[in-house]
């Protein structure tokens, strides 16, 4: 039984990182409607930014603001630049432009910064969290922040008047015109704060996983699942799916014989896709009732 | 309530492609043939085994694309029917000592079985969540295949050799030669086949599904089956094209096999163009060169020059290589006139 | 339009069916700096409808057709316009529920200051509602004027109302 315990709060542990990805996730799903398979890389870029700032004797908090306003501009910019002529374009047209910008992103960032491991440090520290040597105040004060962004954005969309317009934006944009919202620029936005909310992701996640350009992608990929598996409508679900894919991956690590750390993730992948087949809308989401 | 008001719009995923422009005009057709035929009688064995291998890419993505510009299905688990007919034909080859042309129809009804199978489940899921549990399906192939339980068939990490299989009758063809007009009769065999599938009655019923899965349940399409049989065709094409890819490459390994793949066969069916079949050869090309040319540009910044290429591509023809075909089209008819 | 004082209420209704029905009246507002007033014009459109206020919680694609109708003119109002644009109102709803709306719609035409402009196929309860008819046909006026006068019509009482 301790070890079931011991193995939930390491899995919690990891799963603050999905959490906070799949934040971003869903933000950047509301807002346009697609999984944007950049985001990881858009992520990571920030969190060097912030690195790179650091190194030029910004303190860390400093550097911290400086990245997510920088991510939010630049967000907002890729939106417009490279985003807003695809609008009208098919779903999988925009899908290859999401890869073409991964490999730009990456590209250049192994070039500016190369590919070998960097430390990055925490603003929490790193000694055990509460006596416990499962989970360090790093995590914690992971937890503790996507928890609080996630508060956030909760106000921000229920109670803002620029929330409700970039919801009703999302929902149904002929509508919203109608009522005199600017739906192209709702979708900036949300592009903006994607990114913005993924720098934050990445600069937690960054002390644990190290920075190098690659460090996203596997985390991107358990953050689509969590998403998936809370509900991509709901930033509750989501994070909610984060924390209970870490502990399930690593339930299915412990007690399953022979699942060595490389089939961790399509088995995780597999159990999500199950749960889907049963309840499509995920665990927290609404589901979308289509009348024809 | 009537029917109009309160239809919940949706962007396609897929923009419909009437039945007729999915493949390309008769002339046109010998043109390609004949270039096919002729250009490696002229060229180096090294580019004859790339043309082997623009072939063979072009089959896989052509079963994307009669799985997604046909029924409207969407899958980044194609590496994983690619690997799986690979290491079918490799198998059989290596540990039975069968015919390498035999594995072939074995690696395709494998495949397809595979395919069908994986399209029960798959019904349930559309759009985002059929694309991740795709995905999940091809990121797991390459880690099931390093197995220890199937180590004795598969070769683990290390993989499996495939021999080289030379012209038959005593032909006075080199191997990559053969292989190469092999792959080419097969291939064409293929398109050929599909082409009749998507005017069929079957290929109606693909593309119902496509544009309108409730309607075509109203007209009495079986959806459900007709949508795993979607997934099964494409699966066993890719398949197919996997046991060629295996013989052309005469090795297989379950790194070979990544989402790395899955994800170049899906942006060939972008560029080639959604629901275009003879695009696929274009889209091929695509993923086979354009990488190459990236790294000739600059060693440093492949990446980012394929991203570029890529963005140019979508933002100059967002239908890919048909939209290009249909422009060609209209200035030769204008020529014409003239 | 929005910025000239034109509310349209589409075909169809465009009701954000996934939003409160409080959140539908407050989009109606979005482009409007006065904030301050749009909590009294919300309750204000709950007088004028006071199903609305009933369920002011529930998700707007719950409501019923003609609730919904009654939603999407007063997410209109909530623009304070000057001008409303109504297409096909009765469109898909029950005899009597038209009945119950358009009794609504001049009430509000009158007290709300706001020009209704009504395009509906329902000839005989437009024309019971409106001051000034046109007839178009194919895409033309072929008659207009005085609303009694065009329902005395000969003509138009013969193609339109049927006796």
């Amino acid at each position: 039984m301790e070890l079931f315990a011991n193995q939930v709060l390491a899995g919690i542990a990891t799963g603050a990182i999905y959490a906070c990805m799949a934040l971003a996730v869903v933000m950047i799903y509301q807002a346009i409607d697609h999984l944007n398979f950049a985001q990881g890389e858009m992520a990571m870029f920030s969190t060097f930014v912030s690195w790179q700032l650091m190194q030029w004797g910004v303190p860390y908090w400093g550097a911290f603001v400086l990245t997510v306003a920088f991510s939010f501009a630049a967000g907002i910019v890729i939106e417009r630049l490279l985003f807003k002529p695809l609008a009208k374009a098919p779903i999988l047209t925009n899908v290859a432009g999401f890869i073409a910008l991964y490999a730009i992103i990456n590209s250049v960032a192994g070039l500016i910064w190369d590919f070998t491991i960097k430390q990055y440090p925490t603003p929490f520290g790193s000694s055990p969290f509460l006596g416990s040597q499962l989970i360090s105040t790093h995590q914690a004060g992971m937890i503790g922040i996507t928890l609080l962004m996630l508060l956030l954005l909760f106000f921000f969309f229920r109670f803002t008047r620029v929330g409700l317009a970039m919801r009703a934006a999302a929902s149904l944009p002929e509508s919203a015109r109608l009522v005199g919202i600017n739906t192209s620029w709702m979708i900036a936005l949300g592009w903006g704060m994607a990114s913005a909310i993924g720098s934050i992701a990445g600069m937690m996640i960054a002390p644990v996983v190290f920075l190098e350009p690659n460090m996203m992608l596997g985390v991107l990929i358990y953050g689509f699942a969590a998403a998936v598996l809370g509900g991509l409508t709901s930033p509750f679900g989501a994070v909610m799916g984060g924390f209970l894919v870490g502990i399930f991956e690593n339930l299915v690590g412990t007690y399953i014989p022979g699942v060595g750390n490389e089939l961790k993730l399509p088995i995780a992948l597999a159990l999500i896709i199950v749960v889907l087949v049963v309840k499509p809308a995920g665990l927290f989401g609404r589901a979308i009732v289509k009348r024809v | 309530m009537s029917a109009a008001e309160e239809i919940v719009t949706e962007a396609p995923a897929v923009e419909a492609v009437p039945k007729r422009a999915m493949t390309l005009g008769y002339g046109t057709s010998l043109a390609v043939l004949a270039a096919l035929i002729i250009i490696p009688l002229f060229v180096k064995n090294f580019i004859i085994f790339q043309m082997t291998m623009l072939l063979i890419y072009a089959l896989a993505v052509m079963a994307l694309n009669i799985l997604t510009g046909g029924s409207g299905q969407f899958s980044l688990g194609q590496s994983a029917f690619y690997a799986v007919g690979a290491y079918t034909s490799a198998i059989l080859m290596e540990h039975a000592g069968m015919n390498y042309a035999l594995t072939l129809p074995i690696a395709g009804i494998i495949c397809f079985g595979f395919g069908f199978l994986f399209g029960q489940p798959a019904l349930r899921l559309s759009g985002v969540y059929l694309a991740l549990a795709t995905f999940a399906l091809a990121t797991a192939m390459p880690q099931l295949l390093k197995l220890g339980y199937f180590e004795h068939w598969t070769g683990g990490v290390q993989g499996l050799v495939v021999t080289k299989p030379d012209a038959p009758f005593g032909l006075p063809l080199s191997q990559d030669m053969w292989l190469y007009y092999f792959t080419l009769a097969v291939s064409i065999a293929i398109y050929l086949a599909s082409v009749n599938l998507l005017r069929s009655r079957s290929g109606r019923a693909f593309m119902a599904i496509r544009d309108n899965e409730i309607a075509a349940s109203a007209m009495g399409v079986d959806v459900a089956l007709y949508k795993t049989l979607a997934f099964g065709v494409s699966a066993g094409i890719t398949g197919v094209a996997g046991g060629l890819g295996a013989i052309a490459v005469q090795f297989v390994a379950p790194d070979g096999y990544t989402i790395q793949l899955a994800i170049s066969l899906f942006l060939g069916m972008v560029v080639g163009g959604v629901g275009w079949l003879p695009g696929s050869i274009v889209g091929s090309a695509f993923i086979i060169f354009v990488p190459n040319i990236a790294e000739g540009i600059s060693k440093g910044l492949s990446g980012a020059v394929f991203g570029v290429l890529l963005f140019l591509v979508i933002f100059l023809v967002p239908h890919g290589a048909r939209q290009v075909a249909i422009v060609a089209q209209q200035l030769a008819a204008k020529l014409k006139k003239n | 339009m929005v910025r000239l004082g034109i509310a349209h209420v589409p075909q169809g209704r465009g009701t954000f069916t996934n939003m409160t029905v409080e959140e539908n009246l407050q989009l109606g507002a979005i482009s409007r700096s006065d904030t301050k007033a749009i909590g009294s014009d919300i309750e204000r459109m709950y007088e004028h409808f006071p199903v609305l206020k009933q369920r002011y919680t529930q998700q707007a694609g719950t409501l019923s057709g003609g609730e919904q109708q009654m939603l999407a003119v007063a997410r209109a109002l909530m623009l304070r316009p000057r001008l409303m644009l109504l297409d096909e109102p009765s469109f898909g709803l029950a005899p009597l529920i038209v009945r119950d709306l358009f009794r609504i719609l001049g009430k509000i035409n009158r007290e709300e200051k706001v020009t209704i402009l009504v395009v509906e196929q329902n000839a005989q309860l437009a024309l019971e509602l409106a001051d000034q008819a046109y007839v178009i046909e194919t895409g033309r006026i072929v008659m207009s004027g005085n609303a009694k006068d065009i329902a005395n019509n000969e003509d138009v009482r013969k193609s339109y109302l049927g006796y």
